[in-house]
């Protein structure tokens, strides 16, 4: 199975240099790049994908990372080689010039170029939380989409049973390759991926790392990049940007000593019992 | 003819409450829209939304809409959504799934989960929360038609307003080609007598630390104040909590009038979902856990006797 894996790099918020706004723009500066945590689960589910329980060495398919951005992006596309993916693909963009539809239409060039049979992409980006590059791909390809996947099963990897985490509990759909599938977060537990070819054993929760051998040899997977124009005529955005703000702090709650001055509050401060 | 169309959602024969945050955005842009309510069924659904001030409902009712596939009814909402200039739904895992896809058919702009809708002059400036809430960010839609999905935390259900809207049918459009290779096999979810999570007035939600006693030690708590049970990440991922029940970035985005957060941490992605709640109270054994830079009442001790000792407390 050949499989393509769209993967943003994000800055983290979640470490000591928090999200900024200077001047009413959003201000990363100080802030650590990583990729998009759910891209690395689509990276694990792919790499699982084509696992090859009967020989470790060759793997049953392909696994191509993708990203839209600039060339420091190119860290996090090694990253996911030396984890296992086979090559990367790098379309030279801005981040600021970009919105989900543009990174949608740019990876759809890249499908007709490369064929594959299935695209994993993550729920959402982290930073922009805008959770819409996979379903906007799907229809632009005219392919099924199964977006949340918290489960997968391939069926002779021509079709796979995708359990989706929806609000009233798991949704499972069928669908007949070639697809877009948006992982969740547990895609990655143990026994979330599963394929006719898949090795014996579970797998450990979350992402695999890699070998200090492994980031050695990433360095010479092949590395391929596009121009944005090359790819989209019309890349303008359709969602323009204007001012960030930080939420407002939320004032200083109280520590209560016991169990009876909390239901004491509740009662007759808060009011909310 | 209407400026907003509000996409229904449908469950169980009914248009699902959450539709109604859909409607409150409609109602908030003060101009006149129609609310189109899809699904086998849809026919005797749609009484449920004639008293909210809609020019037309609009009822597209087919056998093949059974169950929710996105390619069986995206292009029905594209068809009747590009006569309008907004097209909304309520960010849930369905109005998530489906918007991107009917944007995509009417090269619209799509912005999620919206926070807020302004007004100015003429145009319409959204604000929708980034980096799992730490900012907001004000964006305007370039194309024609706008899609958006906004949040039932911060867009209220909306109130009826009487009075009977017109209901029209509407031809159902042939799916995309590409739902021949989508098959719905089941919705499996876990029955609970308990409110939904995005309509709770109370939640009580747990964490890692409650293990396998996840549901003995909420549950009394939970059924003394009728509240809906949530949970983080890692009590689901560990198998305490049903996945459905998780709060935050990726889970459920809440803002119940009170939030009890039992033996979680208080990460950033929880807090996304939290953090609207009006009163929020931690139960954690770590003064130092974050929950207690956002709780109205913070409580350092050890959950097991804590929580048993609120139920007697409160009864
Ligand atoms: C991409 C991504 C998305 C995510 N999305 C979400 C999301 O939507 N929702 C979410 O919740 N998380 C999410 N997370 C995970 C998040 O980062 C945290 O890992 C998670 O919220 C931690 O859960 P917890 O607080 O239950 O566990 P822990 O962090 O392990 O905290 C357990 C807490 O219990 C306390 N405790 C232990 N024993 C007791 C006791 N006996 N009495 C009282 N207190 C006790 C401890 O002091 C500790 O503070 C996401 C992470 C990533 C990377
Ligand atoms: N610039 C990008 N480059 C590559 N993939 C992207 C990019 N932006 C988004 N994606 C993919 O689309 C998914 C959803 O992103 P979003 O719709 O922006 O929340 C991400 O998890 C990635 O898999």
């Amino acid at each position: 199975m050949k499989i393509l894996v769209p993967l943003k790099r994000v800055a983290d918020p979640d470490n000591a240099n928090k999200v900024k706004v200077t001047a009413g723009k959003l201000d990363t500066t100080g802030m650590q790049w990583k990729p998009n945590p759910f891209d690395e689960y689509a990276v694990e589910t792919a790499l699982r994908l084509t696992e090859n329980g009967a020989s470790t060495k060759v793997r049953l398919g392909e696994v191509i990372v993708l990203t839209v951005g600039p060339k420091e992006a190119e860290t996090q596309l090694r990253g996911a080689l030396a984890t296992g993916a086979d090559r990367a693909i790098r379309i030279d963009a801005t981040d600021d010039d970009l919105d989900g539809d543009v990174v949608a239409r740019a990876i759809r060039a890249v499908v007709e170029k490369e064929k594959p049979d299935l695209i994993l992409v993550g729920k959402q980006a982290v930073d922009g939380d805008s959770n819409q590059v996979g379903q906007l791909l799907a229809e632009y390809l005219g392919w099924p989409q199964a977006t949340f996947a918290g489960t997968i099963k391939s069926e002779g990897d021509t079709a796979l049973l995708v359990g989706r985490e929806v609000d009233g509990g798991t949704l499972t759909l069928r669908v007949t390759l070639p697809a877009v599938v948006s992982v969740d977060l547990r895609i990655v537990a143990p026994t979330s991926v599963s394929s006719k070819h898949s090795p014996t054993h579970t797998y450990a929760d979350g992402v695999r790392f890699a070998a200090l051998m492994a980031i050695m040899a990433a360095k010479k997977k092949p590395m391929v990049e596009f121009k944005l124009s090359e790819l989209v005529s019309d890349a303008a955005a359709k969602i323009a940007y204007t001012t960030h703000e930080l939420p407002p702090p939320r004032k200083a709650g109280i520590k209560v000593k016991d169990v009876a001055e909390l239901v004491d509050k509740l009662r007759n401060e808060a009011r909310v019992v | 003819m209407s400026h907003t169309l509000v996409i229904a959602e449908l469950h169980e024969g009914k248009v699902r409450r959450s539709t109604l945050s859909a409607v409150t955005f409609a109602r908030g842009i003060s101009q006149p829209f129609d609310i189109l309510v899809m699904g086998q069924g849809a026919a005797s659904a749609a009484a449920g939304v004639v008293a909210f001030g809609a020019q037309k409902i609009l009822v597209a009712d087919d056998v093949s809409l059974a169950n929710y596939i996105c390619e069986r009814f995206a292009p029905t909402v594209a068809a009747i959504g590009k006569g309008y200039k907004v097209i909304v739904a309520t960010a849930s895992s369905f109005g998530k799934d489906l918007a991107p896809r009917v944007a995509a058919k009417l090269s619209a702009g799509y912005a999620a989960d919206l926070s807020a809708v302004r007004v100015e002059g003429d145009k319409l400036v959204y604000r929708r929360p980034v980096f799992a809430g730490n900012a907001y960010a004000s964006c305007s839609i370039t194309t024609p038609i706008h899609v958006v999905t906004v949040r039932q935390s911060e867009f209220g259900a909306a109130e009826p307003s009487g009075g009977a809207s017109a209901t029209e049918t509407v031809a159902v459009q042939p799916a995309d080609a590409a739902a021949a290779r989508v098959e719905f096999l089941s919705l499996e979810s876990t029955k609970s007598e308990r409110p939904d999570l995005g309509e709770a007035r109370v939640i009580v939600s747990g964490g890692r630390a409650l293990k396998e006693q996840f549901a003995q030690v909420l549950d009394p708590l939970a059924s003394l104040l009728g509240a809906a049970v949530g949970a983080s990440r890692a009590a689901c991922d560990a198998g305490y909590a049903a996945p459905e029940l998780q709060v935050g970035q990726t889970g459920r985005i809440v803002a119940p009038n009170l939030y009890v957060a039992v033996g979680i941490s208080g990460a950033i992605q929880h807090l996304a979902g939290m953090k609207g709640s009006k009163v929020i109270v931690a139960i954690n054994k770590d003064p130092e856990a974050p929950i207690f830079q956002v709780a109205d009442y913070g409580l350092v001790t050890d959950l097991f006797q804590a929580v048993p000792a609120l139920v007697k407390g409160l009864a």
